[in-house]
């Protein structure tokens, strides 16, 4: 709510003195955003670490390998995006939360349905005819492994092929052009409580992803596979020895305490470390000058924290990794001996970004424990963390060990917790962010969510009566439960923001119009001026908006911008009584939080796609 | 993989024949019985567990034909069977277990310890002080606030790193997943595991070893975590008419319920006791 846009610029002005160089170099490709806005406003103070030319296209999820998530396609304004209309539709046919991005290539629009992951190929020079499907096949069994909803956060194109996983633990390869499947790898098994959500990278010839399942007390890991065969070329887990975490020589963690031998066992009580979680089921980044490659781990397991004494690495972490043979560059732990659920699976957006007068090369993750950090991508230092809505877990990052300064009072355990914030499913859980070059600012969806903890009440497994912690999750300080926020990196303070009734499940896309883009549960696919945070147009569509925004150009030169409606995941599945009753992530409480969700969305697959009227732009 | 697939068809076919006639006459009745194909002692698809032989009681008491719908009891067990109206009654769940409608309990038992022969005497209580240097196993779950009585009372105690977990799901291509705790009491590589009761009972035994079973004490550690479970028969929300007739099956069959726990050697205790 606070628009404090004047300073934020004059700062990034000052700072573009000292940093004009690297700008010039990284200014984006011809042809491109390159409007009135752009001489008013010169970025370049802070840019994304990875050139990425304006093709009009998006190919992966988070559109770059910075994880940017930012359009230099600049014929919707925030002067004429009041104006946007519906241009075509396509029902999925599935129901369950839709929380993939269409993928867009050579023309082609590519959707991946939540179970069963049903992929779709629409003509967009046939305004959205359908060119082929594809059905993988996945086992109906993995329903009964998926924790939060049988939700699939999409595909990727890469040379002619689509890459995506299922929820039955393959990852599949499919001829974009004719749907004809090459490869299919099995990695994991749904016997095993694994399943996968997430969608890959590929990063020179390799296809990386990782596995969800912590809920069921899996192993985490990330995986490559040969993009042309299919073939495992590496696996890297997240807790056990060195040798299958593939630490090696080149470790070189940022904190002196990361840096003894197999932590990956020796944080654990005796080989508790392998029910120890760490999945890898969020958002990988890559930098390919330093060839590293980013990804999060999820949260420890088992339930509860006094089972597990220790830091419980590299649970909650972050891995830099080379993506060649997945050897580790460095690791830090977000969160030491997780006691909230706080995973560490966010984006990671790689910048350039001036700092005490010189620019340094960070990553910026808003992390589901609350706070924003910017980290030296190099070399794994914690430059600074903030945070970014109430937070009661922690005081603050102490940025010489690392570590978090944690605040007693919200332990849990063995002993009841009030008002612990944010809630289990952070201030902000997977659903990414972006950021704008033009503006310097990072566009947040999150939540706003409190939880007490208290008790334990009979359920059963496999025969057995066992216990559980009772969560409830309610709305955090100011009743609302989510927030679209402008967040200033150079400034560490958000610059304005939206309260929404819903958490903001859904992701952001930004564009060199200066508008960003974002939907809610309550089912409104919304425009905001990227400036100041002014809505600008909505459009209400059938079911809510858990999944991500993408902008291209069609085959007519016009800007579109397309979103899955579809509400579910685990904020939707829990009130909408399709992932209820016996499972403990609803006895965790979101549902309590989420009651009068049912008033405002029913279930629902719709893909709806936008644009000016022809002829109509600037 | 192939196995499961097999099982997890099932719902469906089931669900669409028996799906025309909310109570058909008696001579045609049908108990739709859901449970996991894969889970000694309670229930396999062989129907060799003391949940299968009590369903087939039941279903003759009612003069209903059993059928099965087979599902892993696991995370989203009762939301895909019962809850979906795939079938009409669960032969296992907590009496206290409110998203099911529970008949009267048929049977109530502890966490014991299962203890090694040379463990003498056999643990019995939470406090033993022997239970700091014991190798002790417990059933884990996973990372979502969940667990079992044993692993949280072990943990307010501080005994955690003597304790080996075994995950309560396992590999399911194995047979029995849950049973691997015991196995490796019978190998020698914990001397105590602390488990439910029912699933103590039937596989210690099993094992080469003499093993010995004690309930725990005490009975409820603190007001959280209570040890003993009264068990019934759970049915969807809501249908009070199948629970009325499934409580008077209960209470007529009650001596032959007994008999058949005892052969799977059940460890009971009196309904009522120390709640």
């Amino acid at each position: 709510m606070v628009d404090s846009i004047p300073r934020s610029i004059s700062r990034l002005v000052t700072a573009l003195a000292l940093a004009l160089i690297p700008a010039c170099e990284r200014e984006a490709a011809p042809g491109t955003a390159a409007g009135p806005e752009r001489a008013r406003a010169p970025a370049g103070a802070i840019q994304p670490a990875v050139a990425t030319p304006e093709d009009g296209e998006w190919r992966m999820p988070a559109r770059d390998y910075a994880s940017t998530r930012y359009s230099g396609l600049d014929q919707i304004t925030a002067g004429n995006v009041s104006r946007l209309q519906l241009a075509w539709t396509f029902s999925t046919g599935v129901l369950r939360g839709h929380e993939a991005a269409p993928i867009v290539a050579n023309n082609t629009m590519y959707i991946v349905t939540p179970h069963p992951n049903i992929l779709y190929a629409l003509d967009l020079e046939r305004g959205g005819a359908l060119k082929w499907k594809y059905e993988p096949g996945t086992a109906r069994a993995a329903k009964g492994v998926a924790c939060c909803d049988v939700v699939n956060r999409g595909a990727a194109y890469a040379d002619g092929r689509i890459f995506y996983n299922t929820l039955d633990v393959h990852t599949v390869a499919v001829d974009a052009e004719t749907g004809e499947e090459l490869w299919k790898t099995k990695l994991g098994d749904i016997n095993r409580g694994e399943s996968m959500t997430m969608a890959p990278l590929v990063v020179k010839g390799k296809v990386l992803v990782g596995n969800s399942g912590g809920e069921f007390g899996v192993r985490g890991w990330i995986t490559a596979l040969e993009a042309e065969t299919g073939e495992i070329a590496w696996r890297g887990y997240s807790t056990g020895p060195d040798s299958i975490v593939l630490i090696g020589d080149d470790f070189r963690p940022f904190y002196e305490a990361d840096r003894a031998k197999d932590l990956g066992v020796t944080t654990w009580t005796p080989d508790q470390w392998k029910l120890g979680g760490g999945a890898v089921w969020g958002w990988i980044s890559y930098d390919p000058e330093l060839d590293l490659i980013y990804h999060g781990t999820s949260n420890p397991g088992v339930w509860n924290p006094a089972l597990r004494p220790g830091d419980n690495k590299w649970a909650s972490s972050i891995f830099a990794r080379d993506p060649d043979d997945g050897s580790v560059r460095w690791a830090y732990q977000l969160v030491p001996h997780d006691m909230h659920d706080y995973d560490g699976i966010n984006e990671s957006i790689l910048l350039d970004m001036p700092i005490d007068g010189r620019t340094r090369e960070v990553l910026v993750r808003p992390e589901r424990n609350g706070f924003v950090y910017v980290m030296d991508r190099a070399t794994g230092e914690v430059i600074s963390a903030d945070t970014f809505g109430h937070v009661t877990w922690a005081d603050s990052i102490d940025l010489r060990t690392g570590r978090p300064v944690l605040r007693p009072e919200a332990a849990t355990g063995n002993r009841a917790a009030k008002n612990v914030c944010p809630a289990a499913p952070g201030m902000k859980d997977w659903q990414p962010s972006s950021f704008s070059p033009r503006t310097g600012l990072l566009y947040l969806p999150h939540n706003n969510l409190c939880m007490d903890y208290e008790g334990v009440e009979a359920n059963f497994i496999a025969g057995t009566p066992y216990v559980g912690a009772e969560v409830t999750m309610f709305a955090g300080p100011g009743g609302h439960r989510g927030v679209l926020a402008a967040w200033d990196p150079i400034a560490r303070r958000k610059v304005w923001e939206i309260e929404e009734r819903f958490p903001v499940w859904s992701g952001t896309v930004v564009t060199a119009g200066d508008v960003v883009f974002y939907g809610t549960m309550d089912r409104w696919f919304k425009a905001v001026n990227a400036r100041t945070g002014e809505p600008l147009w909505q459009f209400q569509v059938g079911s809510g908006i858990i999944g991500q925004p993408v902008t291209y150009r069609g085959p007519d030169g016009r800007q579109y911008v397309a979103i899955l409606s579809g509400v579910g995941g685990w904020a939707g599945a829990a009130a909408l009584g399709i992932m209820p009753e016996e499972d403990p992530t609803t006895a965790l409480g979101f549902a309590n939080a989420m009651k009068d969700l049912p008033d405002y969305t029913a279930e629902g697959g719709m893909l709806y796609v936008f644009a000016l009227p022809a002829g109509d732009s600037r | 993989m192939n196995r499961r697939a097999r099982w997890i068809l099932l719902p469906a076919l089931i669900a669409t024949a028996a799906g025309a006639a909310q109570r058909p006459p008696a001579e045609s009745r049908v108990l739709r019985v859901c449970a996991d194909p894969n889970n000694l002692p309670f229930s396999n698809e062989k129907q060799e567990g003391f949940e299968n032989r009590l369903a087939a009681l039941v279903a003759r008491d009612l003069k209903a034909r059993l059928e099965y719908v087979w599902w892993a009891q696991r995370r989203g067990f009762i939301r895909n069977t019962l809850a979906a109206g795939a079938c009409d009654v669960v032969f296992g769940v907590p009496s206290r277990f409110d998203r099911v409608l529970p008949t009267a309990p048929y049977l109530r038992s502890s966490y014991v310890f299962v203890s090694a022969g040379t463990i003498a005497p056999a643990i019995t209580s939470l406090d033993d002080p022997r239970l700091r240097t014991l190798r002790i196993g417990v059933h884990l779950i996973g990372d979502d606030y969940t667990n079992t009585p044993p692993a949280h009372a072990l943990a307010r105690r501080g005994i955690v790193r003597n304790v080996a977990g075994y995950t309560i799901y396992g590999d399911y291509r194995e047979p029995n997943p849950p049973a691997r705790i015991i196995e490796a009491l019978g190998r020698g590589e914990i001397d105590v595991a602390i488990v439910w009761g029912p699933f103590a009972g039937y596989f210690a035994p099993r094992e080469r070893t003499r093993l010995r079973i004690t309930p725990v004490s005490p009975a409820s550690d603190g007001p959280a975590i209570p040890f003993q479970f009264d068990i019934s028969l759970g049915v969807r929300l809501g249908n009070d008419s199948l629970r009325s007739e499934l409580d008077a099956v209960l209470a007529r069959r009650k001596s032959e319920i007994h008999a058949i726990l005892a052969e799977y050697g059940v460890p009971m205790i009196a309904a009522g006791a120390q709640r």
